[in-house]
């Protein structure tokens, strides 16, 4: 279930994200991007609650988010 | 049926001749000797529905100029040579973003506040400096009125053909002078605009980006040289000038422009009437300077003499062409003081005196 | 069975540039919100953007719709060009920094709203120069150390801060007002807010939105620091609210007369 996408190479590691989530689920990655930046990454992704606050505080725009939606039942 | 001729004052024509040339939107500030184009536009304008705006400056209204033509309509300012100096920015800025718009300056008296009567002195900041960065600019010089309202649909013309701001240069003479004019009736040229003006971004096309920075070097290089072609194209093709009494070769060839040219013009005839050859050579396009005609001029003549009513700033694109082949003079009135038939004929008398006993 | 939908990406309105910001600036997040109101309310094809000298000079580089770069503060005089030669159902905007509106523009600023231009003009106030390095801006807050200010702002020697959200509401006409901030989560999701009711606004009339910003390179501090800075020194300095809107009239905005027409005998020869 895909929760979150990080565009890593448009991250420049300015970690307000990890302050926005109140899950800490964010963390810079070890590895660089294209601009030599360590970019966020996300563990535990099913913790996710999808409340976008991320993509809110993000001046990059590197974040996309989806949310989980009920199934219809049947009637 | 012929076209009817009025009897119009300089200024109100001029407004008048930009609004059949199909500006209806003017934005300017009050300054002498220069008012009654303002304040012309601001009763006409909304006759025609179009749009008058007194700026808070003549700074405000260059830009807002900029913002106008850079959204694809036709769109003027008018002022006095002070007032004009505050638009050197936005005239850089139209230049390096392609934006035509059309800038009339009736020059007066300076350096500074100076005075409100006439003067030529800022042919050298509207032909050489009219904005800091490499630039041209086309700059038309009418001598009548008549002139000045043919000029004003030109203007538009020019500037719409090339994207670039043009202007117009009069003087307080010009501006107040109440002469017959007769108004084309042909209707105005209509230029396709889509490709670039800021009109709202519909999806079958990129966005429009007015702009002039281009901070990478190379761009920049080859943005410069790309305006350049184009003012070399301008120059090829837009140099305008008139002759009088030039055919038989005159000893002495006085330049003059504007409202001198006219005195000038009956200087000359007082001279031939004493049986002095000399004849005029009126610029009519300050930029691009009528090199191509002046040339022959040169070869034929023996002397050329500069008047303007300036310290001399005409004359030195005259010396350029002239590129010390002949001695060229000038005589001029400063602080708005207009020459004299009579001391025109005086300065040339004494030149051709000193030339005949040299 | 489960899906899943978006519920957040980048605007469509923004193009696919990568933001030379620097990090945590929230221009980008100005940038964002002023992209997302004009997608939501659908007026991507009849918006012309005006952006200014300074930091977000390049802006034209990052919104998708057409815009012009206008001279240093002269954007609001730029932006009449464009409001008053258009056709009336466009939407113009400008995105202007500290410098550029309170300092070099002054006079623009105050004569577009004052003439009440259809238009919106969103204030990215962060209190310094970012662009030139650093120096000292009119919105420099008292003691605040920069590149032109090393001892910190005096203002013995050059005055306070100047507030423009309540310079602008002395004058009678303008339609909307506000100050916002772009230092939290619940802030910038207040600030949209802001903007999408000034843009909703303009064409009854001037509407301007002050957004408090950071500069961490600016500043010398870090993104997180620096949110957390403008929060305890530039609120209580610029506070946060809507100072006028349809309904919330300061006195000001009354003209102090009513009904008040000139009698007109003034040219007739007294």
């Amino acid at each position: 279930m895909r929760r979150l996408e990080i565009d890593r190479d448009r991250c420049k590691a300015c970690e307000l994200c990890i302050e926005a989530c109140n899950r800490n689920l964010l963390a810079l990655d070890e590895g660089l991007n294209a601009k030599g930046y360590h970019p966020i990454a996300i563990h535990d992704e099913q913790e996710c609650t999808s409340c976008t606050l991320c993509g809110v505080v993000c001046p990059d725009g590197c974040f996309t988010v989806w949310k989980e939606q009920k199934a219809e039942k049947s009637r | 049926m012929a076209p009817k001729r009025m009897l119009m004052k300089g200024s109100e024509a001029i407004a008048e001749a930009a609004i059949r040339a199909g500006c209806h939107h003017f934005f300017g500030y009050p300054i002498t000797p220069q008012n009654e184009i303002p304040e012309y536009m601001s009763r006409r304008l909304p006759e025609v529905g179009g749009v008058f705006l007194q700026a808070e400056s003549e700074l405000a209204a260059a830009n807002m100029l900029y913002g106008a033509g850079g959204a694809g309509v036709r769109v003027m300012t008018s002022s006095s040579s002070p007032g004009v100096a505050l638009m050197a920015e936005a005239v850089s800025y139209m230049v390096g973003a392609e934006v035509p718009a059309v800038i009339v300056n009736i020059m007066r008296g300076g350096p500074g506040l100076g005075d409100i009567a006439p003067s030529q002195g800022d042919w050298g900041m509207m032909t050489k400096g009219f904005g800091h960065g490499d630039l041209h600019l086309p700059v038309l010089a009418p001598s009548t009125v008549q002139e000045a309202v043919d000029m004003m649909g030109l203007a538009f013309d020019l500037a719409d053909q090339y994207r670039t701001p043009a202007v117009l240069i009069g003087d307080g003479v010009i501006g107040q002078m109440m002469e017959p004019v007769v108004f084309s009736d042909k209707p105005p040229k209509v230029f396709e605009k889509s490709g670039w003006a800021t009109t709202g971004k519909l999806p079958n096309r990129r966005r429009n980006i007015i702009n002039s920075l281009h901070l990478d070097p190379e761009v920049m290089e080859q943005h410069v040289l790309r305006l350049f072609e184009k003012f070399r194209r301008i120059e090829e093709q837009e140099q305008r000038h008139e002759s009088y009494r030039l055919d038989d070769h005159p000893e002495l060839v006085i330049c003059a422009y504007g409202t001198t040219a006219r005195i000038a013009r009956s200087a000359v005839d007082e001279l031939r009437k004493a049986g002095h050859k000399v004849g005029l050579f009126r610029p009519i396009s300050a930029w691009p300077f009528p090199t191509r005609a002046l040339e022959p001029v040169v070869e034929h003549t023996k002397v050329l003499f500069g008047v303007e009513m300036s310290m001399g700033q005409m004359v030195e694109d005259v010396r350029q062409v002239v590129r010390g082949r002949r001695p060229v003079r000038f005589s001029g009135r400063v602080g708005g003081v207009v020459p004299s038939v009579e001391e025109i004929v005086g300065w040339v008398k004494t030149e051709l005196t000193a030339e005949a006993a040299a | 069975m489960a899906t899943e939908k978006i519920v957040f990406a980048r605007s469509k309105v923004l193009t696919d540039n990568y933001l030379s910001y620097c990090p945590g600036c929230t221009h980008g997040v100005a940038h964002r919100l002023i992209a997302e109101v004009i997608d939501e309310l659908g007026i991507t094809e009849r918006t012309v953007g005006v952006c200014p000298v300074g930091c977000s000079v390049l802006a034209y580089e990052y919104f998708d719709i057409d815009v012009q770069q206008a001279a240093h503060g002269r954007a609001p005089a730029v932006a009449t060009g464009i409001r008053r030669v258009l056709p009336a159902d466009r939407y113009v905007f400008t995105y202007q920094g500290d410098g550029d509106l309170a300092s070099i523009g002054t006079a623009e600023i105050i004569h577009a709203a004052n003439r009440n231009e259809k238009m919106t003009v969103v204030f990215i106030n962060n209190a310094i120069y970012g662009m030139t390095g650093g120096q000292m801006a009119p919105t420099t807050l008292p003691g605040m150390r920069t590149t032109t200010s090393p001892y910190g702002r005096d203002t013995a020697l050059c005055g306070h801060p100047i507030r423009m959200a309540e310079m602008l509401n002395t004058l009678v006409d303008p339609v909307f007002i506000a100050r916002g901030s772009l230092s939290s989560a619940k802030h910038i999701l207040r600030a949209k807010k802001l903007i999408k009711q000034a843009f909703e606004l303009q064409h009854d009339g001037f509407t301007f939105v002050e957004l408090l910003s950071t500069c961490p390179t600016g500043w010398g501090q870090t993104p997180s620091n620096s949110l957390k800075w403008l929060e305890r020194n530039m609120i209580p300095f610029f506070p946060l609210e809507v100072l006028r809107e349809p309904g919330k009239l300061p006195p000001a905005a009354k003209a102090y007369a009513p009904d008040l027409k000139v009698a007109d005998d003034t040219k007739k020869g007294n």
